[in-house]
């Protein structure tokens, strides 16, 4: 019986770790030893840390890399701001059918590509398009008005894919909270303000701590949306990375860039948790 | 015509059953750009040969990075231009040379064939052969922008605001040969062509805030000249041909410093596993009849001998009227790229993206 259960937990654990091995790991490993290679000639390579000078010696990188970091952040506190109340509607404001509705109407953009869904915004953003026909047609502008092509536009973008990736969890844990409590806050005295400060937010922390994470992490890792909405201001560190493998062949210095994004990201969101006194520990429940 | 390809297709079929050899049939993973393989072609090469044909489109780039990934395997036949086969066969070794009994030398044009066979030869073996040529220059509205005659009038004030180009390897060297500099003389040496690349850095950082967005696809910069948001840019020929049928103002003007000119070429991946199908396919595409069906779907003009004949007579006015004699003896064509130089080229690329 015993040796049964270790072979069924064995077993349903197998895809799992397959997964990471093979997907995650070993592809890791690879990309890092692939760093640590300098080209010195025509096919010949040698052992150095060259690719990893490289980036802290060019301030152009570095600089992407922060300003790639910066949006992303920024990013991630605009869709908190604007997924929180969102949130707070569909979880506590609204029950039955109502909810579930609007709770698909934030699932339903997600039902079509990332590449359509930012050519919509291309559309709509464009010197042609439908915003710029708009106001001149109010007689808000007098002549087209371009608002593609610039950190806005990427901005917007981020914001627009990201959001629903912060209304689950936030849905999910507002849900949990008790309206008895809210109610006993508002009893106690508590004005909206504090009631939103000294309950809810608390309550439902482990799904912005989740949210933001997963929010920060796919805008710092996101190549679609800044490339094409951001046009020749866009200059994002995955297109640095696409750029050094796919057009100057130069993996090594690629994958170096990929390593450093992976190493920074991770070293920004335990900064931010430590910055937050929260920990993954807690988020997890 | 029709007769004509009853009887060719009949002959061939004739030949494959005398040949016997060449019966089985197998599966020709080809890696090329869109429009080399139309669907009509490959339906008349799979009912000729019995081969099948599975078509990845793909651009230079891409294609050398998934022959790179995979050592020169998952395709056996690729069309890089001819300029990407000499470097990147030196430096990773992702191609296998080719067997040239086993091509119809008769099918090519003899000068563009000798041509590609020097410039993909490394030790000893060639590893190309010329399949589709054409230029990039300037796709202009000539009721707008009627003052752009090269690559630095893109800079113009007149028309700042309203031009475009791409990113990429073409524009360093477009530009640098409009600004009076020879890229091509100073591919030999390293800190020369640097040189020339620091220069055209300066200039194309100075030219930055006029231009509208860095077009990244033909779709894309289609869009962008069809909309009259861009009025002059950096294109291919087939592209400003494309537009010229749609909106008669714009069309492909050969700039005064010279078209740069390109051949794309077949080439065998090291590690593919169909030669006879590959060769099969070349040979097939390279009959006069065929390669005016690629010309039709792709807009360029192949190095089959005779095909011209074939081609859509408004096509052949357009490019008449895009290169006189002239502009056509003033073609810059690539010369192989030596490994390395990609490196140069990025640093300067990733900086003129990085300039405010």
């Amino acid at each position: 019986m015993r040796t049964e259960s270790k072979l069924g937990l064995a077993l349903l654990l197998t895809p799992l770790l397959l997964w990471l091995a093979l997907l995650i790991f070993i592809p890791q490993v690879d990309v890092f030893l692939v760093s640590l290679r300098e080209r010195i000639g025509v096919g010949q390579y040698q052992t150095s840390l060259a690719n990893y000078l490289t980036f802290f010696n060019e301030p152009l990188y570095l600089w992407t890399f922060l300003r790639t970091a910066m949006m992303s952040i920024v990013a991630t506190l605009i869709t908190l701001l604007i997924a929180f109340p969102v949130s707070y509607y569909i979880a506590k404001m609204i029950k039955g059918r109502m909810q579930s509705a609007l709770f698909l109407l934030c699932l339903v953009p997600f039902w079509v590509s990332e590449l359509v869904r930012t050519f919509g915004w291309m559309i709509l953003l464009r010197e042609t398009g439908v915003f710029s026909n708009i106001l001149q047609f109010v007689g808000l502008a007098s002549g087209p008005v371009e608002m593609l092509y610039n950190d806005g536009a990427i901005m917007v973008g981020l914001v627009y894919t990201s959001m629903l990736f912060m209304v689950v969890p936030l849905v999910t844990t507002l849900e949990s909270l008790p309206d008895e409590v809210v109610e006993a806050g508002y009893d106690l005295g508590g004005n909206g303000l504090s009631v939103l400060r000294e309950i809810i937010v608390p309550h439902a922390m482990p799904g912005i701590v989740s949210g933001c994470i997963v929010v920060f992490m796919l805008s710092l890792g996101n190549y679609l949306t800044p490339t094409m909405l951001g046009g020749k201001e866009s200059l994002w560190f995955t297109e640095l990375i696409y750029s050094q493998f796919i057009v100057r062949f130069n993996w090594e210095l690629g994958a170096a860039f990929g390593f450093l994004l992976l190493m920074l990201s991770s070293v920004i969101v335990w900064g931010m948790l430590k910055l937050t006194g929260q920990s993954l520990e807690k988020t997890m429940g | 015509m029709k007769k004509h390809s009853i009887a060719l297709s009949a002959s061939v079929t004739f030949a494959l059953l005398a040949g016997g050899s060449a019966a089985h049939a197998d599966t020709l993973r080809l890696l090329t750009w869109g429009g080399y393989a139309p669907e009509d072609v490959v339906a008349k090469f799979e009912a000729e040969t019995g081969h099948t044909v599975e078509v990845t489109k793909s651009n230079n780039e891409e294609m050398i990075a998934k022959l790179r990934a995979t050592g020169g395997g998952g395709f056996d036949l690729a069309q890089p231009s001819q300029d990407r086969i000499a470097g990147p066969q030196e430096e990773f070794g992702i191609y296998k040379p080719m067997d040239m009994s086993k091509i119809d030398a008769a099918l090519f044009i003899p000068s563009m064939m000798e041509a590609t066979k020097g410039n993909t030869t490394v030790g000893g073996d060639v590893y190309g052969v010329p399949h589709v040529w054409g230029t990039s220059g300037l796709v202009v509205d000539t009721a707008m922008a009627p003052m752009v005659k090269d690559y630095t009038d893109l800079c113009s004030a007149d028309v700042a605001g309203k031009v475009s180009y791409r990113l990429k390897r073409p524009t360093l060297i477009g530009f640098a040969f409009s600004m009076g500099l020879d890229p091509f003389a100073a591919y030999g040496d390293e800190a020369a062509y640097a040189d020339v690349m620091s220069q055209v850095e300066a200039k194309l950082i100075e030219c930055k805030p006029g231009v509208k967005t860095y077009w990244g696809g033909g779709d894309e910069l289609m869009g962008l000249l069809r909309s009259g948001e861009v009025v002059a840019s950096m294109a291919w020929d087939t592209g400003g041909w494309k537009l010229n049928a749609d909106k008669p103002d714009i069309t492909f003007v050969a700039p005064a410093s010279g078209a740069l000119g390109w051949v794309d070429t077949f080439v065998l991946p090291a590690k593919g596993k169909a030669d006879d199908a590959a060769y099969a396919w070349i040979n097939f595409v390279m009959q006069p009849e065929v390669a005016a069906m690629i010309t039709a779907a792709a807009g360029n003009f192949t190095a089959s001998q005779g095909a011209d004949e074939f081609a859509a007579a408004d096509l052949k006015a357009k490019y008449q009227n895009s290169f006189p004699q002239a502009a056509i003896d003033n073609i810059k064509w690539y010369p192989p790229v030596p490994a390395g130089l990609e490196a140069i080229e990025g640093g300067v690329l990733d900086r003129v993206k990085a300039a405010k």
